[in-house]
């Protein structure tokens, strides 16, 4: 029997947990995007005439080919992060995609036609220097890598190798560059710096090592950024000290010639390193020898070598950003040059002769909200007339890649910068204007200043406005409906952006590493609005809040953006409309001092924006806004007003009370001995969180009361000594406001990353078991005990009793990568724990497994209360995963936000990949199915209606003959 | 007769500590260093100061001294004077401007061997409100917490009941002496999975199994009369509802596993 229960039950549990989508539902309330990342190497596959391929390979360790003519992914493989996945070189031959990764780890060969591996071999040990296509007789057959003390040749068919030899004196010499002229010879050029340059010359056939020279460069530190090979094996160096060229033909020369740029009629823009770029069209010939001279930030020169002496072809002055491309046999030089604020243009230039070609220059029009441009590539292509024409992909500072057919037109834009986005906000969408209308006709002002007529009329314009809607609304629908269903399109834009009925479609706000911020519909995914913001620091940290939303008509929304550099602390707010993504005429305050906290208070100035403060290291507070009414509430409340600091490198966690003088008084003090462990994470509750019931109903009938602290802080610590028989995890709950430790427990053999989510009344958090090897959670909840200190409010200041602590650990199958729970609008449903899994997956896990009161023996009570007996194992069900086949790659964060339906909670997961839909942890409890027999219903309901009618008639009739008897 | 004689014990006692911790206090640590009594129990003591301020500006005072007993249980007595005439008067101000009692204590670690590697710098600060130290009559509870290699991390303190209702209080009988529960803490091990209890709870549900010969039958056998019904029952309303599609369908789905 207890058996049978225990399946009724299990029946039961996956009653009220199933939520996998229906065939029909794909992409119905969801959507993907797919990213790669800033560009690091990009290649156009030149191999087929008519290829609409772009290759590239990204700082986010992406390797990925994009469609030219589209901007969508073809195929796209995402290695490892870090530098164990670093793309170190990337050479493109015919269908061959050549990768080197992982600091010379891994020697790769991809056909890109379809992004297949065509092998993969392991390279000896040593760090990366270069590696370059090694031609002979006009066939390129064999690569070569160079690393730190070997140079190796591999076979392009299958990768094996064909010999290894170690780098003579290589302790003292700095190989770093390869060169082969399609001779079967490799060059080797090494560098002892501000001393000579080292060239040895290896046989393609067996390595021997033909010729060995050295030549004097006292003036040389680095090869790669200061030397290119061109023409017939002249090794030509640019030094901005000595302002000179230098070449050297390393066939015959042992010494080198110096060109002073003086006699070229050049100088070199002072701080500036100048850069050479040669051209080697096909690795089974010879490079150029024209080659790229950059002198300033925006001058470049193309200069020719031939026999010996040195010729300015052009000057591009002033120029961008200049790049060679090859079409069949002709090579071409495209200059991107500056016209004015918002323009430049693009031509092409003949490589040989330095001339402007015909009909090639275009305009392109730089928004003011992308940046400079950072790279260009260049896909030139013949056209039927033998005259060259190009398409160009830009990058530009904010990471966007603009994609350029030739009259000026763009083809395409990604978006790039949202490959990693930092942090984002759901901000509820604005009222239509009729909606707004009425809004204004009820609002406080209104009703207080007009009098009983004015009312009426305004009554009757707002009814009449409603019904010139609703006409025009009855006409569109008449209108659409006679058109072909596929031309009918909802377009969406900033105009007729609208929140609809149930409050689903949300702005997503997103904010990226580059400083560039993004609205971003939730319901399609299309980018309504961008934003640069060109002063971020590179190690920026962003916090964004919300201090005004869509609620208080006429005032717009307001959004926060808290810029903080890293290392001197120093802030800046960026403040603007979440909608329309405008930077607000509102000056936020100046900030002088490193900024050390921020919060939000609940209280709002008399334009309905919440205060918020800012803490600086002299603990001198900061509003904003800072009006005298805010100002004035701020005095009153003061001694209310409680926030702590967290010192992690002093494992200081201190709590801080505000004065009337809106200066600080340190009040508490809790100091975590660095020397044992270090803090890693401090995780308070979510603000917009709503508890709906106080206490869970126990198998007796009576009532288990949760601790909801809304001041509980979650920190959780790392072991300094990282043995793994040693290590531990400590978490400790601590109230925010009194510094009173809650809780304290260590998790011993176990070390992180450690994922924490801290909602309601408890603790769940992930970390790596190094004594059982496995990844385990484990849920903290806290309980007051079977009745409520004080039912009606909660004070931190007065709540001396500590609360009861329960705990549970459980095994789970798989890492994880970030985790969060689900949020409702009244915090009724069931709550779920959103799970990223480093496969691509969301798990929807149900909080109901991870409950500390899950009995080890079944009892009656256990069962009455609906408690799931304990397994220790978490298993992973496949229909738990929100995102069925959707995999999004490397999920860095997971946000959530309550919709306006109490069953549904909106979720957008973000890593490389940016994924939205809609779970409903609860099912669809306030919400008609979609199939839903209205007709049944209906017909059923007439029915009866028409039989009480009847039976009515009849009882009536049958009342009067009784009465005529 | 046993029971007031005891009391009377504690009381005189309770006298004879308060009057030793205010020699101690006199003469604060270096009389401890000397005590070899002391050193053999591995017992210490520290300073547990107070401050209450009408002007909210922390001025520490000693309010008593905390013993401190090193171990692998430690262990924690206080002993502290009463509250003069013009700190009682200075507390009921402070209580009556809302300001706050702040204690603190030094930090330390309690299991090193000698006394000077015990003491480290800093404080460690904790509050409440003074209102609620005088309505609750002095009537205070004071945790210390360590961390797993015996530092002093934390201090706090709470009074019973923590409320201020605003009460009056009659200073001479109720602000004299401290009520004091002190108690520290360690961190508690946090459990890792059942797994053990697990298994040994599946062998024992199999070993029952295999006694009980009427447990052998198959599952249809030994439940057919709870499955023929709801098959019947599920027959019923799949033909009333057959394309079973939308998001309700998920239940049936789930429901057949």
């Amino acid at each position: 029997m207890a058996k049978l229960i225990f399946l009724w039950l299990k029946c039961l549990v996956s009653c009220c947990i199933v939520e996998a989508v229906f065939e029909d539902q794909v992409g119905k309330f969801d959507w993907r995007q797919q990213y790669v990342g800033k560009i690091r190497f990009s290649h156009f596959d030149s191999h087929v005439q008519s290829s609409k391929k772009v290759l590239m390979a990204t700082e986010k360790n992406v390797f990925a080919a994009l469609n030219t003519r589209t901007g969508e992914l073809f195929w796209r493989h995402v290695d490892k992060t870090g530098p164990e996945g670093n793309i170190d070189a990337f050479l493109l031959h015919g269908q061959d995609a050549l990768l080197v990764v992982g600091n010379g780890r891994l020697l790769r060969s991809w056909d890109i036609s379809v992004g297949g591996l065509n092998w993969e071999v392991v390279l000896d040990s040593g760090s990366f220097q270069s590696a370059c296509l090694i031609g002979q007789q006009d066939t390129v057959k064999h690569v070569a890598v160079l690393k730190k003390t070997v140079i190796s040749v591999h076979y392009l068919s299958n990768g094996h190798q064909k010999w290894i030899e170690n780098l003579p004196e290589s302790e003292n010499i700095d190989y770093q560059a390869l060169y082969s002229g399609g001779n079967g010879e490799v060059y080797v050029l090494g560098i002892v710096p501000h001393s000579h340059i080292a060239i040895v010359v290896y046989s393609m056939e067996d390595g021997e090592i033909i010729k060995q020279t050295s030549v004097e460069a006292p003036w040389l530190s680095n090869i790669q950024t200061s030397c290119a090979v061109v023409g017939q094996g002249m090794i030509t160096c640019v030094d901005s000290l000595t302002m000179s060229l230098y070449t050297l033909d390393m066939h015959t020369q042992s010494k080198m010639t110096q060109i002073p740029l003086q006699s070229l009629g050049l100088e070199v823009t002072p701080h500036f390193h100048p850069v050479l770029v040669s051209h080697q069209p096909n690795a089974a010939h010879q490079p150029l020898s024209e080659f790229l001279l950059q002198l300033g930030p925006e001058h470049h020169l193309l200069l020719q070598l031939n026999s010996g002496q040195m010729v300015v072809l052009r000057d591009f002055k002033p120029a961008l950003l200049a790049s060679f491309a090859t079409a069949g046999e002709k090579t071409v030089t495209a200059v991107m040059s500056p016209k004015n604020k918002t323009a430049c243009s693009l031509s092409l230039f003949n490589a040989e002769t330095g001339r402007r070609l015909l009909d090639t220059t275009q305009f392109l029009s730089i928004d003011p909200n992308v940046g400079k441009p950072e790279s260009i590539y260049v896909q030139a292509f013949l056209k039927k007339d033998d005259s060259v024409s190009y398409r160009v992909l830009v990058q530009t500072e904010d990471h966007t890649l603009t994609f350029i057919h030739l009259p000026g037109r763009v083809m395409w834009t990604r978006e790039e910068a949202l490959s990693e986005v930092v942090t984002m906000e759901m901000v509820e969408l604005p009222l239509t204007g009729t909606q707004a209308e009425l809004e204004g006709e009820f609002g406080k002002k209104a009703a207080i200043q007009d009098g009983l007529l004015s009312m009426v009329l305004k009554r009757l314009s707002s009814q009449l406005i409603l019904l010139q809607a609703w006409v025009s609304h009855l006409w569109k629908l008449f209108y659409d409906a006679r058109k072909p269903r596929s031309q009918v399109k909802n377009e969406i834009s900033i105009e007729n952006l609208s929140r609809d009925e149930f409050n689903l479609q949300k702005m997503m706000v997103m904010v990226t590493a580059s400083g560039k911020l993004f609205g971003i519909d939730s319901k399609t995914g299309s980018i309504l609005w961008k934003q640069y913001l060109n002063n971020v620091p590179s190690n920026a940290a962003f916090k964004l809040m919300v201090q005004r939303t869509t609620a208080h008509f006429p005032h717009p929304p307001q959004c926060t953006l808290l810029i903080k550099d890293k290392d001197t602390g120093l802030a800046t707010l960026h403040v603007f409309n979440p909608i329309f993504g405008k930077k607000s005429h509102i000056t936020p305050p100046a900030l002088t001092q490193p900024i050390l906290q921020s919060l939000m208070l609940p209280l709002m100035d008399q334009d309905y924006a919440k205060v918020l403060l800012l803490i600086d290291d002299q603990y001198k507070v900061t509003a904003f806004p800072s009006s005298k009414n805010v100002l004035q509430q701020l005095q009153e409340t003061a001694s209310f007003i409680f926030f702590y600091l967290m010192d992690s490198s002093q494992g200081r966690l201190s709590g801080y009370r505000l004065r009337m003088d809106l200066s600080t008084e340190q009040i508490w003090e809790v100091i975590i001995p660095t020397e044992i462990q270090k803090v890693v994470t401090v995780k308070g509750k979510r603000s917009n969180e709503h508890v709906h019931s106080q206490g869970r109903v126990m198998g007796d009938r009576s009532v288990l009361y949760k601790y909801l602290n809304p001041n509980l802080l979650a920190v959780v610590t790392e072991s300094t000594d990282v043995h793994q028989e040693r290590s531990f995890i400590g978490i400790l709950l601590i109230d925010g406001v009194t510094g009173r430790i809650i809780h304290e427990a260590v998790q011993r053999k176990a070390k992180g990353p450690v994922h924490v989510v801290h909602s309601e009344n408890w603790v769940v958090y992930e970390y790596w078991s190094t004594k059982s090897r496995r990844n385990e959670f484990s849920v903290i909840e806290l309980y007051e005990g079977m009745e409520l200190y004080n039912s009606t409010v909660f004070s931190s200041l007065d709540r001396p009793h500590a609360p009861h602590v329960l705990q549970q650990s459980y095994i789970f199958p798989s890492a994880i990568s970030a985790m969060e729970a689900t949020l409702t609008e009244k915090g009724i449903t069931s709550r779920h724990l959103l799970i990223g899994l480093p496969s691509g997956g969301i798990l929807s896990l149900p909080k109901m497994f991870l409950d500390p009161r899950r009995p080890e023996i079944v009892s009656e009570q256990s069962r009455e209360e609906n408690l799931i007996p304990y397994a220790p194992e978490l298993l992973i069900r496949t229909e738990w995963f929100i995102n069925y086949n959707q995999s999004v790659s490397r999920v860095r964060g997971i946000h959530t936000a309550p919709s306006g339906l109490e069953s549904t909670c909106l979720v957008v997961a973000y890593g490389l990949d940016i994924y939205q839909t809609r779970v409903y942890p609860s099912k669809q409890f306030d919400v008609l199915k979609d199939d839903y027999d209205y007709m049944l219903i209906s017909s059923v309901l007439f029915a009866l209606f028409f039989a009480t009618m009847i039976s009515k008639r009849l009882a009536e009739v049958k009342l009067l003959n009784r009465a005529w008897r | 007769m046993a029971l007031p004689l005891s009391s009377k014990i504690t009381i005189i006692f309770s006298i004879f500590t308060i009057l030793s911790t205010r020699f101690v206090s006199c003469n604060n640590g270096r009389r401890l260093n000397n005590d070899p009594l002391e050193a053999e129990f591995n017992s210490f003591s520290v300073p547990l100061e107070h401050s209450f301020e009408v002007d909210d500006v922390a001025n520490f005072e000693v309010r008593g001294a905390l013993v401190l007993k090193a171990g692998r249980e430690p262990s924690v007595s206080l002993a502290q004077q009463q509250l003069s005439e013009y700190d009682r008067a200075k507390l009921k101000e402070v209580a009556a401007v809302d300001g706050l009692y702040r204690i603190r204590v030094p930090r330390v670690l309690l299991q090193a061997d000698r006394q000077t590697e015990r003491l480290m710098d800093g404080h460690l600060t904790a509050f409440v409100r003074a209102c609620a130290m005088v309505e609750s009559h002095l009537s205070d509870v004071i945790t210390l917490h360590t961390d797993v290699a015996g530092h002093l991390i934390g201090v706090s303190i709470v009074t019973i009941p923590g409320a201020c209702r605003g009460s009056e209080v009659e200073d001479e009988v109720d602000l004299e002496a401290f009520n004091t529960t002190l108690s520290i803490m360690a961190p508690v091990n946090a459990p890792g999975p059942e797994t053990a209890l697990f298994l040994e709870r599946m062998e024992l549900e199999t070993e029952k199994k295999g006694k009980n010969p009427q447990e052998q039958k198959s599952f249809f056998a030994k439940y057919w009369m709870y499955i023929v019904p709801l098959v019947l029952f599920l027959m019923m309303s799949g033909a009333q509802d057959p394309s079973g599609g939308g998001a309700g369908g998920g239940a049936a789905n789930g429901g057949g596993r």
